[in-house]
């Protein structure tokens, strides 16, 4: 047996610590010891997208990142998004677009999209398509997906003062 | 009488024949008649009283679950089909 | 029928589990946690064809942290039998052999044997260290090659079947089926032009996201639970029941969210190993697949290999049509060929029609149903050739599909007549689109049409709405909901019930607690459950008026109810109101209905694409796609759109770039999803979308299942699009860019 390494980080804004292997991903440890199983695994390679977390203000594939790596760091996940019983515009936008079917890839997109708005608060199509480009969904065909994210950046950029 | 439509499988038992009209209240009674017809018949479609696995019956067009139990009009169209699901 | 006006069916709510899918609460299965939970992991096989000469777990069982390891030795003698779990009767055997392997593997990723340990890695671990000799076998890849009489091959039991008649020697060829309408020699006499092709379709996945996952807990009662992402919780139990020779009864599946499944979380592949791994440990245990296990080890749809045949007078109208369809089932029988076989033609009204149908074994994973099984495969060969034969006669191509199309009262060639159907509306609407009508300029680019057919289908459905005293309802059911369903489903109790949707509750329950319900499948859910929601608001409302009538001093007959209101002789009262009183008037009032209907409406659907292709490189480029679909009615319409742009991407990464790429020995040599390039946003366009609507006579809104039939016409569509763009004709899917390039070479 090895011998676990304690890790103190923040998640979502509130500081988080975990005892973990040295061997296991941010993801399982999210999932596994902070139960934060909004963070979903779909291809455990980085190749799905659906573990996209924030970590230190980039977006990463937690599947692809050491739980120990998270030492001093800030998370986001999914559980971050909404203040309180107000959901966050995208996830307002992804409901009233029907932009998910089974929604196990949501968490990842809006986790993504997320990032994108903070830093490109007025994305073109293409450019969302871009940056959404290392997150998978089987069900859409994408469509609703970028309507949404569409539909979120205008009504962020209405409701700055 | 209901015209049941003879499988093309089964059509060497018919002698050819496409469709033939027989009577009956059910599919099993259906089914019964042709065997009187075309010795053999039964028992490549129903096995113990029930339609064989894999095999549905369509009665007017309408894929019937109660199987040979499915009560049969004066006029109606017996097909034998393939028992489809899907994804 | 008139124009009816809806209060809710027609309008798009939110959907009532949206809350817990964007804030991370939704529970799926691998999210399952419970005190004392072990991880199970499962050993495959390195080897596509192998006898299993010896199997030691010692080592596996010594190794720190494990708890128990189990192979197919452990599950109970059984009598062998026919099993039927609604994708049709299969040897109890071969469902069992598919679960872990006995006596030979079949395929690389096959499983054989399972761990259950303290964690997940030493599960994996452990695996490793069970040590299994084999003897190779030679294996066999493709349907031609399997069905060649010096074949390897995988059951020494199998004996091909003809409709109840088994063949006498051995054989890769489970069935052979055959439909003749009319004469096809003396039709094609009777034609002007006559076009026959060939054609071959890779093996491809339905690439949900979410890998299979199972826990089982097999309790001291005797009784197993099981938690599992699964299209159809009825099946896990009654399959798992099978495979582990128990009563169904001693089960009880607890239905997660599912994380995607279009067909492939219909067979049982985990649920019966957890369940065995806890009956000798005593604990729950949870396994999740990898990735590499969900390519490796279930069900993709077959690879085919197709030859259609279609002649036609030179005013275009279609005389007589032959088919040859070869699918490879995998291991194990069941290729989905029947279906195949039922849609090749399904589009035209041809009076002279042979079909023949292979289902045919190979050493590559069972398949599994994806979207309109089998349907896609023939589509691609059928529209193609019909794309061909409007070419060379001069005729458009939408034209000619509308000289042709089925209709109401057109004789399929697998016997019956075709009910109301939509599909001259659906092309109709091809024809009168603005994607259609608009020019398409540039080099190298090009316009493809295409349609597809998916029967749908009914089978049972139960649910039970329970009226709560401040005139809200909860309704029970037992579909997993896969993209929406609970509220397509409870949009139709509430419009039954004149109540807002927001108003009813939806539950999809365990299997204790609801009425046996069939597959989330074939495009069923909001036609079947949705008529038993309908039903079971309409015993609501018989029960609503009784009380009423108590209320009122009248007889039940005289109280009339529509729009959420009841009236009598002056009196009224809304369904809150009277809801507000049932415990005076009582007691509480439950609604409950069991369907198994017909009139299941099948649903036509139409692709039109425009692509560049690339003359360097052989990338097809997709400008712009249309699809267009008869949804009878569309209960939810951004839910129809989005089974429609969903159902096309998917064609249109079957058409262009996913395969199962093999070796020669049979190993997937593309089993991540970085290598099985599944479509991302960065390829397509904005998916379009013509809602059509034909109300199917045999639904109270009109509803025709939409799931399925919108991945049939894609590949097709792209293939006549590519023709155009490039000078080609592809008849081999995927049209990748090599594949594409070969084509340019050779022209």
């Amino acid at each position: 047996m090895q011998s676990k390494v304690h890790v103190r980080t923040a998640i979502n804004g509130e500081p988080a610590e975990f005892l973990c292997e040295p061997r296991q991903s941010l993801l399982e440890c999210l999932r596994d010891l902070c139960n934060l199983t909004g963070t979903k695994e779909g291809c455990n390679d980085g190749n799905c997208g659906a573990c996209t977390v924030e970590m230190d203000g980039r977006i990463v594939t937690s599947c692809l990142v050491l739980g120990v790596e998270a030492e001093g760091a800030q998370i986001g996940t999914v559980e971050g998004l909404a203040r309180g019983t107000e959901l966050h515009p995208l996830q307002k936008a992804f409901l009233e677009n029907a932009a998910l079917q089974c929604g196990i890839c949501t968490p990842g997109f809006l986790v993504a999209a997320k990032a994108l708005l903070e830093q490109e608060p007025e994305p073109s199509e293409a450019r969302i398509r871009l940056w959404l480009a290392n997150n998978l969904c089987r069900c859409t065909g994408y469509d609703k997906i970028i309507r949404a994210v569409q539909q979120a950046a205008r009504e962020m950029k209405e409701a700055r003062p | 009488m209901a015209v049941v439509f003879i499988p093309t499988l089964l059509r060497p038992l018919s002698g050819g024949v496409d469709r033939v009209e027989a009577s009956g209240q059910s599919v099993r009674d259906v089914i019964e008649n042709l065997e009187s017809l075309y010795p053999g018949m039964r028992d490549r479609l129903m096995d113990g009283g029930r339609l064989r696995p894999n095999v549905s019956v369509a009665v007017d067009g309408e894929v019937c679950p109660m199987g040979a139990l499915e009560p049969v009009g004066p006029a109606s169209e017996i097909h034998f089909v393939t028992a489809i699901s899907g994804g | 029928m008139t124009k009816t006006e809806y209060q809710v069916v027609g309008t798009r709510p939110v959907r009532h589990d949206g809350a817990d899918k964007v804030t991370g609460r939704a529970l799926y299965g691998a999210d399952f946690q419970m005190a004392g939970l072990l991880h199970g992991a499962i050993l495959r096989s390195p080897h596509a064809h192998a006898r299993i000469v010896r199997i030691d777990t010692a080592k596996a069982l010594a190794y720190p942290g494990v708890k128990a390891v189990v192979t197919a030795a452990d599950f109970p003698p059984a009598p062998d039998k026919l099993v039927d779990f609604g994708e049709g009767a299969t040897p109890l055997a071969y469902v069992r052999g598919n679960v872990l392997a006995s006596g030979k593997v079949l395929y690389r990723g096959h499983a054989v044997a399972g761990v259950a340990a303290t964690s997940a890695h030493i599960a994996e671990e452990a695996a490793q260290l069970i040590e299994v000799e084999y003897e190779p076998l030679p294996c066999v890849l493709t349907a031609p090659e399997a069905m060649q009489p010096d074949a390897p091959i995988l059951h020494d039991g199998l004996r091909t079947a003809e409709l109840g008649e088994k063949a006498q020697g051995r054989s890769n060829i489970s069935e052979h089926f055959r439909h003749i309408l009319g004469d096809s020699k003396k039709g094609f006499a009777e034609t002007d032009v006559v076009i026959e092709r060939e054609f071959s379709t890779a093996t491809v996945h339905q690439g949900y996201i979410e890998p299979h996952n199972a826990t089982a807990l097999w309790n001291n009662d005797g009784r197993v639970h099981i938690w599992c992402s699964t299209q159809g919780s009825f099946v896990v139990r009654d399959a798992t029941a099978c495979v582990l020779d128990i009563a169904q009864s001693r089960i009880r599946v607890t239905p997660m969210e599912i994380g995607g499944g279009f067909g492939g979380k219909i067979p049982v592949y985990l649920e019966p190993v957890a369940a065995l791994l806890s009956r000798k440990t005593g604990r729950p245990v949870k396994i999740l697949m990898t990735r590499k296990d969900v390519f490796e080890g279930t069900g993709p749809t077959p690879g085919s290999y197709i030859r259609v045949k279609i002649g036609a007078t030179s005013d275009g109208k279609l005389v007589a049509a032959e088919a040859y369809l070869a699918y490879e089932a995998g291991a194990y029988p069941g290729a989905m060929v029947g279906p195949g076989g039922m849609c090749v033609f399904a589009a035209y009204d041809i009076p002279n029609v042979t079909i023949d149908g292979f289902d045919v074994v190979v050493n590559k994973p069972s398949t599994a149903a994806y979207r309109a099984p089998g349907a896609t495969n023939a589509a691609f060969a059928t529209e193609t050739v019909i794309d061909e034969l409007a070419e060379q006669l001069g005729i458009d191509p939408v034209e000619i599909r509308l000289r042709n199309a089925a209709k109401e009262g057109t004789r399929r060639a697998d016997g019956p007549k075709f009910k109301r159907i939509g599909c001259v509306e659906v092309l109709e609407a091809v024809r009168g689109s603005e994607h259609y009508q608009s020019p398409l300029e540039g080099p190298n680019r090009g316009r493809g049409v295409a349609v597809g057919f998916w029967f749908n289908v009914g089978l049972p459905s139960s649910c039970t709405i329970n009226v709560n005293a401040d005139g809200t309802v909860n309704l029970v059911e037992g579909s997993t909901d896969i993209g929406g369903t609970r509220t397509s489903v409870a949009m139709q109790a509430a419009e039954v019930l004149g109540i807002p949707v927001e108003d009813v509750h939806p539950s999809v329950v365990d299997t204790d607690s609801v009425g046996f319900t069939a597959v989330t499948g074939g495009s069923r859910v909001t036609f079947s459950t949705g008529m038993a929601a309908c039903e079971a608001a309409g015993d609501v409302i018989r029960q609503m008026k009784e009380r009423a009538a108590k209320l009122w001093e009248t007889v039940p007959d005289k109280v009339e109810a529509g729009r959420g209101s009841f009236r009598c002789n002056g009196h009224s009262a809304t369904f809150k109101e009277l809801a507000a009183k049932v415990g005076e008037t009582g007691g509480p009032v439950v609604g409950r209905a069991t369907v198994n209907p017909r009139g299941v409406g099948g649903s036509f659907s139409a692709a039109i694409a425009d692509v560049e292709v690339d003359p360097e490189t052989g990338k097809t480029t997709v400008l712009r796609f249309t699809s267009i679909q008869d949804a009878g009615k569309a209960i939810h319409p951004s839910y129809v759109e989005g089974q429609m742009q969903g159902g096309s991407v998917q064609g249109i990464g079957w058409g262009l770039n996913e395969e199962y790429y093999m070796s020669r020995d049979g190993m997937m040599m593309n089993s991540s999803l970085l290598d099985y390039r599944m479509p991302t946003s960065l390829d397509l366009p904005m998916i379009e979308t013509i809602i059509v609507e034909v109300p199917n006579p045999g639904h109270p809104f009109g509803v025709r299942g939409v799931g399925e039939a919108n991945i049939v016409p894609p590949p097709a569509a792209l293939a006549n699009a590519i023709y155009r763009a490039a000078g080609v004709r592809m008849r081999r899917l995927p049209m990748s860019p090599p594949a594409v390039m070969e084509a340019i070479w050779s022209k």
